[in-house]
């Protein structure tokens, strides 16, 4: 209850910024773009589709790249949102207003996190409309759609996660957006690291990696353990930002 | 008067440094308290730690007779909390932020614009209900802020500098407030205004270093100012002895304006017999004035002396000027 009222403010605050207005804009802006080039693209390559065997569908070759552009396109964008969850309300005084009230620390968090989570699935609904507008030129996969969706809302999940904790640790929103992109850009490239030979090591490293799990669902596989590394990834970060969060009561 | 919080031996630190070094005190229902100290004494970090924005490096804090570590969520249900920095979201309308403010401190859905209205009606914000916090100037803000902390009326308000930055209206205004809300809550207040603590508290708290150097009722405050010399003036002044020779009169000093200051046994008042001598002698006597220490001296005694505030107050009194 308390947890949707402060995430219900958060929404309203984002959407009386012109920041969140600009966001959706230019992000729909450059997806449309790509979204366009993919369909001249299929176009062109359409009419030999027909002689290959196993041919890759309208929903391979226009909806798959989209959604993994919109991966790396909001991974540049999430941190700008997610910077001033905690460190403007720090830096205004106005996390006091949370703190005496009768709230935990994890309403206050949760609240945060679904304010912000609630943004992001409003710019992956604007995104989804992007291949439902194929529909009115043919049929699309549905299934492959679907799992792509379902692996960029929990890697936009993630992304909040993440700038939710960095937010938590400064009082200047731009150390925070600056932190919350060098994180997800080292969790994107992590996997490159010993690349071309095979051991633990590089092996563990690309399991750790952010994207490694979204592309399998990109390709319509829907494998638990790629879904559960995501969960485990927004908890881990959820509960550090609790922990970080009550610090700030505590000796110092 | 039943107690309503308790707090008891607290001590912070921060790093090396302790901000607040074993305060005790309680506060009475509908008792205005007043938190009075120079700045940088640990009123605020004291006033944080009751709210529940900080933890007590050591101590108790209980509010109603809930302990606030134990239980923040049902103590802070009690509590409303206005720190030196309103806490306001500039980019809401006043209506939407105290409905919000209402919403998070657990007013029931149904009551919640009733809330908002009464809160806005006590502060003098109902014309400006759809306007946003941050055009409002100074004084209004500080009430959005005080609106917000009394919303879900709470037992305890505790107001850090509430007056700090207003204009004397303004400050009137809002001290007319405080008193108005120890009709139903009790208040905290902290400050450095002294006559602000002489005008709206109860009992009054002095704080110096991280420590309770006093803790009185308003009345005793007073007695405490009481010093033991009156100011006189005379159409025809006596000579020194004739004065000094009133029961309990210890000295007679004129000061060069005309008048005198006459020294006494605190447990002789020679008033009554002077006025009798100065009939009978003739000495015209016009102006007859008990002194008191004003509330800075005893401020400046307590909070620029290391030794303890009883034997201070009465050191000073002999030579109050």
């Amino acid at each position: 209850m308390m947890i949707f009222a402060i995430a219900a403010r958060e929404l309203r605050s984002m959407f009386l910024s012109p920041l969140a207005w600009s966001i959706l804009a230019v992000v729909q802006l450059i997806l449309a773009y790509m979204f366009l080039v993919q369909i001249d693209f299929f176009m062109q390559i359409q009419p030999r589709l027909p002689g290959l065997d196993n041919a890759p569908g309208v929903t391979e070759v226009i909806v798959a790249p989209l959604l993994a552009n919109a991966a790396i396109v909001l991974l540049l964008v999430a941190p700008l949102l997610t910077m001033r969850l905690i460190s403007d309300e720090r830096r205004n005084q106005t996390l006091s207003l949370l703190f005496s009230a009768p709230v935990s620390m994890t309403e206050i968090i949760l609240g945060k996190f679904l304010g912000v989570l609630g943004f992001l699935f409003i710019m992956l609904l604007l995104i989804s409309l992007m291949p439902v507008a194929l529909l009115t030129g043919g049929s699309i996969d549905y299934g492959v759609l679907l799992a792509g969706l379902l692996g960029l809302a929990l890697l936009l999940a993630s992304f909040a996660a993440v700038g939710l904790f960095m937010s938590t640790l400064t009082t200047q929103p731009t150390v925070a957006a600056v932190s919350t992109f060098g994180v997800l850009l080292l969790l994107w490239i992590l996997d490159w690291a010993g690349s071309g030979r095979s051991g633990d090591a590089s092996n563990l490293l690309g399991y750790l990696s952010i994207l490694r799990h979204y592309e399998p669902l990109l390709k319509g596989v829907f494998n638990s353990a790629d879904v559960t590394y995501y969960l485990l990834f927004i908890c881990t970060f959820i509960v550090l930002s609790i922990r970080s969060l009550d610090a700030e009561r505590l000796q110092h | 008067m039943e107690s309503l919080a308790r707090v008891e031996n607290l001590y912070r630190y921060y790093g090396d440094i302790c901000a607040v070094h074993d305060v005790s005190f309680e506060i009475k229902r509908g008792e205005v308290l007043g938190f009075l100290g120079p700045n940088g004494a640990g009123k605020s970090t004291t006033m944080q730690i009751i709210s529940g924005n900080l933890a007590p490096s050591a101590g108790l804090v209980q509010i109603n007779g809930i302990d606030m570590l134990d239980q923040p969520k049902l103590a802070k249900a009690q509590l409303g909390y206005l720190p030196e920095q309103p806490p306001l979201y500039r980019e809401l309308t006043v209506d939407e932020y105290l409905g919000y403010c209402a919403q998070i401190n657990r007013v029931p859905g149904g009551k919640r614009r009733a809330a908002v209205d009464t809160a806005r009606q006590r502060c003098g914000l109902t014309e400006v209900g759809r306007r946003l916090i941050g055009n409002l100037s100074k004084g209004f803000q500080q009430r959005v802020g005080i609106a917000q902390a009394i919303i879900h009326s709470p037992a305890l308000v505790i107001l850090d500098e509430p007056t700090v930055g207003l204009d004397p209206i303004q400050i009137r205004e809002i001290r007319a407030l405080i008193r108005e809300l120890a009709g139903e809550h009790s208040v905290i207040l902290s400050t450095h205004i002294l006559p602000e603590v002489q005008a709206i508290c109860d009992r009054v708290q002095i704080i110096h270093k991280g420590e309770l150097v006093l803790s009185d009722t308003i009345a005793g405050l007073l007695r405490r100012m009481q010093a033991s010399s009156l100011l006189a003036a005379f159409r025809r002044p006596p000579a020194g002895h004739e004065l000094e020779s009133l029961a309990g009169v210890q000295t007679a000093d004129p000061l060069p304006d005309g008048r005198v200051r006459i020294h006494y046994d605190p447990q002789h008042n020679p008033a009554e017999a002077l006025v009798q001598q100065s009939v009978s002698q003739q000495w015209g006597l016009y102006e007859l004035i008990p002194e008191r220490m004003s509330l800075e001296q005893i401020f400046v005694d307590i909070t620029h002396t290391e030794s303890t505030p009883d034997e201070q107050t009465q050191d000073q009194t002999g030579v109050a000027a």
